[in-house]
């Protein structure tokens, strides 16, 4: 079951891919299955930037199972240039490197391993943009 | 010597070095007393989440940033390394997918000690000079691992570079020819299962590292007719500083042709990454029409050298990625007690 769902969100996680739409333009993110009577084919995928800036974070200093290895880290909300707000861990920084506004950039990262005989899970974090 | 068929060259290439540095003295002060030299002053330490795919996918990037190719044109993802994060399983596919290639490609993972990097180049080279591909993406990677106290630990480093290999006309620099030479040398090697690799003590040094370098290398020069002196650059495989400095002395090559490429001080040995970030920093320097002399060397034994011939396309691909310069500026030196957690030194009951 686990690694099913680690595999079904691929696209999103590696490359932070999300969702166009066909008519007006609007992205969105995370895809989204199409609502009650819209035709699925409106939406299209479509690769982000992965630029924005940090709209809001938290310090995590008592991770949750399965995180602890990452000992003390932070998570935040990016509002990504495209529009859309995500969030996702925050890393390769100090809390004290961290400001509300600052430009950042999605790297893929190793963000859980389930496991001895688990799967490695790989997706999207944020760092501060690096030029 | 080979020569693809048809011309071929760098179209794009990237660097990635982890933030994250210990210093030789900080090791020194575990396991010496801090007495005694060390080889390096700093190398790079991986973040906890790091491993060989997220600093491949970072550097592939990079190089496809700096060709302004898409990712769908790719025929091959090849990664290199002696740290995959799985035994069984590919990296390649993971870093395929994150690159955003297709699914109508070669990716496979490549392995020699420190040259598996470059053994996925030469693979490029003819992949792309045979005419069965118009682009190939050769990645070196590793997230060195040394025994706590052994000499290595000074040095075993991580960094990634990522080099994209296409035709000759499109490319920044174009690779000339090529010389490969192994030969069956136990220096060094890690058994199946077992965290740690050792060293075959006396088979390191001048059987191992010099002989296999100088073989590749002194038969690149004479069939291409060329001398030290007629490269502008060099880099040498760098597992320490002074065995690059040295090889580089008894080819003929001064220390200014090996300034820019030679990294180790800063940074350890990030063993498959480390010939091919040197190689990185040069181009992030070069000029067109310089000459560039690299050499790469994996333990087991064998190197592969290369020519290469800088083009006017350099200057308008380079500031599309980050700099290496920008990746070594951002160092943040951890202690060896953060080191050990982050590179699971530390056995959680």
């Amino acid at each position: 079951m686990e690694i099913a769902r680690h595999w079904r969100q691929r696209a999103t996680r590696y490359r932070l891919e999300g969702q166009r739409h066909r008519h007006t333009g609007v992205v969105r993110f995370p895809p989204q299955p199409a609502a009650l009577g819209e035709d699925p084919e409106m939406w299209e995928p479509v690769a982000l930037s992965g630029r924005g800036e940090l709209y809001s974070f938290s310090v995590l200093r008592q991770p949750p199972a399965g995180y602890e290895s990452f000992g003390i880290y932070a998570v935040g909300m990016v509002r990504l240039e495209e529009g859309p707000l995500v969030s996702a861990q925050l890393t390769d920084c100090a809390e004290a490197d961290l400001v509300i506004g600052m430009p950042v950039e999605m790297v893929t990262r190793r963000l859980a391993d389930t496991g001895e005989d688990g799967v490695l899970v790989y997706g999207y974090k944020f760092r501060p943009r690096l030029r | 010597m080979m020569k693809p068929i048809r011309p071929v060259g760098l179209i794009g290439y990237g660097a990635y070095v982890p933030r994250y540095r210990i210093a030789g003295r900080e090791i020194a002060r575990m396991w010496t007393d801090g007495q005694g030299g060390v080889p390096v002053e700093a190398k790079s330490v991986p973040g906890p989440d790091e491993d060989v795919i997220t600093m491949a996918i970072e550097a592939g990037r990079n190089a496809l940033a700096r060709a302004a190719l898409p990712a769908e044109r790719l025929s091959a993802v090849w990664v290199g390394s002696e740290s995959h994060p799985y035994s069984v399983k590919p990296s390649g596919t993971v870093v395929a997918e994150a690159l955003g290639a297709s699914h109508w490609i070669s990716a496979a993972d490549w392995e020699f000690a420190c040259k598996a990097g470059s053994e996925a180049l030469t693979a490029s080279m003819a992949l792309v000079g045979s005419g069965m591909a118009d682009y190939a993406l050769a990645i070196g990677a590793d997230t060195a691992q040394g025994r706590p106290g052994d000499a290595l630990e000074y040095t075993a480093s991580a960094g990634a570079g990522a080099l994209l290999v296409g035709p000759a006309e499109e490319a920044l620099a174009t690779i000339d020819a090529t010389v490969s030479y192994v030969s069956d040398t136990p220096d060094f090697y890690r058994r199946a299962d077992r965290p740690y690799p050792v060293h075959g003590n006396r088979f390191t040094g001048e059987p191992a590292y010099f002989h296999q370098i100088q073989s590749a290398a002194r038969r690149l020069l004479d069939e291409l007719g060329r001398s030290a002196a007629d490269f502008t650059y060099a880099v040498f495989h760098q597992p320490n500083t002074k065995f690059p400095q040295t090889v580089a002395r008894r080819l003929g090559f001064s220390e200014e042709q090996i300034a820019p490429g030679l990294l180790s001080p800063r940074i350890g040995n990030p063993y498959s990454g480390a010939a091919l970030v040197g190689l990185c920093a040069i181009l992030d320097v070069a000029r067109p029409g310089d000459t560039i002399f690299m050499t790469t060397y994996g333990s087991g034994a064998g190197s592969d050298a290369y020519a290469l011939t800088v083009t006017e396309r350099l200057l308008a691909c380079r500031e599309r990625a980050p700099l290496t310069a920008t990746y070594l500026a951002r160092e943040v030196f951890v202690d060896y007690a953060t080191y050990a957690r982050w590179r699971g030194k530390l056995v959680l009951g």
